[in-house]
């Protein structure tokens, strides 16, 4: 049964988009469509079904450059020094960790859905006619159930919103515009069939505070404010955006940016740091990952959002890709076809844990701080984690990267303007 | 084809079922594609390292092509399985390994490593942190201590020579999880 929780003043929404698969009677189903596929390809490939992302598919060398090239105390360049940058290079070329997470997570066992099953071919009628079924319920039916109950729910947030923006400021204000949220962002949960499992509420993100979250879809924010009120920050867009953008801020707080002033960092700062000062604003919303990451790994994240000051609540947010893949790609997919494959998935069930507040340590700068809070998200969320920047979707890899790895090895061939001296011949470690 | 003849099963496999499933699924690839991957973008040969997949004046690479460049990374071990003593040399053998890196200092292609060629390898490898003279006289040494012939450059035999007692098939092999 789908959980939904029942505050005191929100008007009964009735659950009728129980997810349907979320019952264990009906988990033999992708199971069996599994087995079917497996018994129908002809050359057995064991090794179709492993999940590269999981544990790597190669050994990995971590030794640091220092010992492996530098061995016993020698300052001299070698001809053997080539291969560890070598192998190095080989090693990423057949698994690197970064471009896999830019793209869907692949599943173990199929979900009926084609666009998790990367290797999708005729395998048997039985199969086919299932799937077909399954396309038929969820375009036919569950489509038009979801598209009219979104366009309820976002037509109520922003007539809701402009209504008791009208009101004067004080408490009133402040107990609708909460009532107005919370109803609406329930509406259009229901409208995604989502099943949202809440863990540890007693540590749910206080007024004053930031909210910090891993990013893996848009539609994050309408699940975290499906159980509580944030003020989101973000660019101030146009059409439908902007103008539930604009409805929204008259009566909540939110803090949108022009494009113009998201360039200043000083201002986005400045503007952050006098919201989260007064301690009646509700708490701010942010994903200091900047870009939207497949949901198994954390990635570098953005240190702005930890100079603000202030308590950050860290908040790990884990989808199950058993029942629709949430993860906007969105070099592959517009935010409208993105949004239609969401409506067409099975549900979206995920997990949101609630972790204990953190505060920046004496003499602990930013980034440091940063790294601690994006450890213990994905540590809770059971996800992986990269230092490496998301922003990497879109840009090339910085050059100072590189230079790094320049400087390291320079160290290791001369010092202090020196070299070393051992005795010539042939080479030996 | 010898890549497919001495690439054997489970390490082709892998490798084939990795990129099938992959974005590599393009029947060409393209240097931009390889330099789209941040580790390798970083690596100071990375340049280097994409040349290798490429042959002369050719500017793509098809599957077959990028499979035979990654044969050399085999584990030796591996042809203990295959055994095939009358075929020829697998390319994943110690000496066609050294050969693989030859090449990766060799840049014109000339069969011998010049100073020049090793001084601009060395520069990549340094980046600005050595001064033209130190890295230089780096080379030189270098040179003087493996070159055996007096030319003033290493060829393919001095360049076993020197590196007769390094544990290639340790350094130059990427092994497959099962």
């Amino acid at each position: 049964m789908a959980e939904w929780v029942r505050p005191a003043a929100v008007p009964w929404v009735p659950p009728r988009f129980v997810p349907f698969f979320s019952d264990s009677s009906w988990a033999c189903l992708p199971r069996w469509a599994t087995i079917r596929i497996e018994k129908g390809v002809k050359k057995p490939q064991p090794q179709m079904l492993k999940i590269p992302a999981a544990n790597g598919i190669i050994e990995r060398d971590e030794t640091p450059m220092e010992k492996e090239i530098a061995g016993l105390h020698r300052m001299e360049f070698r001809f053997s020094d080539i291969f560890y940058f070598c192998r190095k290079g080989f090693e990423a070329i057949v698994e690197d960790e970064v471009t896999q997470r830019f793209s869907s997570e692949e599943l173990v066992s199929w979900n009926l859905l084609t666009r998790t099953n990367v290797n999708f071919h005729y395998v048997s009628l039985r199969l086919t006619v299932v799937w077909v079924i399954g396309v038929m319920v969820r375009y036919c039916f569950l489509l038009p159930l979801r598209f009219t109950l979104a366009a309820i729910g976002i037509t109520s947030m922003i007539v809701g919103t402009t209504v008791v923006g009208q009101l004067p400021n004080g408490s009133l204000k402040n107990y609708l515009s909460e009532v107005v949220h919370l109803t609406c962002s329930r509406i259009l949960v229901r409208a995604l069939s989502g099943t949202i499992h809440y863990h540890n509420k007693e540590n749910k993100p206080q007024k004053g505070g930031i909210c910090v979250a891993n990013h893996t879809s848009p539609i994050d924010a309408i699940i975290l404010t499906n159980d509580g009120c944030y003020a989101m920050v973000g660019q101030v867009h146009g059409g439908l955006m902007g103008v539930i953008q604009r409805a929204t801020v008259k009566a909540c707080p939110h803090v949108w940016f022009e494009r113009s002033e998201i360039k200043d960092r000083h201002l986005v700062t400045k503007r952050l740091r006098e919201h989260v000062a007064d301690k009646n604003k509700l708490p701010i919303l942010i994903f200091p990952e900047g870009t939207c990451i497949n949901n198994t790994s954390v990635m570098m994240f953005k240190k702005g959002s930890f100079e603000i000051g202030g308590t950050i609540y860290p908040v790990a947010i884990k989808y199950d890709p058993q029942f629709g893949d949430a993860f906007w790609n969105s070099s592959k997919y517009n935010i409208v076809s993105y949004l239609l494959r969401i409506m067409t998935s099975w549900a979206i069930v995920c997990h949101v844990w609630y972790m204990p507040p953190m505060v920046r340590k004496e003499g602990e700068d930013a980034v440091q701080f940063a790294n601690r809070v994006r450890s213990a998200i994905a540590r809770q969320g059971g996800l992986t984690e990269l230092p490496w920047d998301g922003g990497l979707k879109r840009a090339k890899v910085k050059d100072s990267f590189k230079e790094e790895q320049q400087k390291n090895y320079s160290k290791m061939l001369v010092r202090n303007g020196s070299q070393g001296n051992l005795p010539a011949g042939t080479e030996s470690d | 084809m010898m890549a497919s003849r001495t690439v054997q099963h489970n390490w082709n496999l892998d490798l084939c079922t990795y990129f099938l499933n992959s974005s590599l699924q393009l029947l060409w690839t393209h240097r931009e594609d390889f330099q789209r991957i941040p580790e390798l973008a970083i690596n100071p040969l990375g340049d280097r390292i994409i040349n290798a997949f490429f042959s002369e004046g050719e500017d793509q690479v098809n599957f077959r092509g990028f499979m035979r460049t990654l044969a050399h990374f085999r584990p030796i071990e591996d042809n203990e399985k295959s055994k095939d003593q009358n075929g020829p040399e697998p390319l994943n053998s110690r000496s066609n390994k050294l050969h693989f890196a030859f090449r990766l200092y060799d840049l014109d292609k000339d069969d011998k490593i010049s100073r020049d060629e090793l001084l601009q390898v060395l520069r990549m490898m340094v980046g600005v942190n050595i001064s033209d003279e130190q890295l230089g006289s780096i080379a030189d040494r270098t040179i003087q201590e493996a070159d055996q012939d007096g030319d003033c450059a290493i060829s393919f035999a001095e360049f076993v020579k020197v590196l007769e007692k390094v544990d290639v098939e340790q350094k130059m092999s990427i092994r497959f999880l099962h």
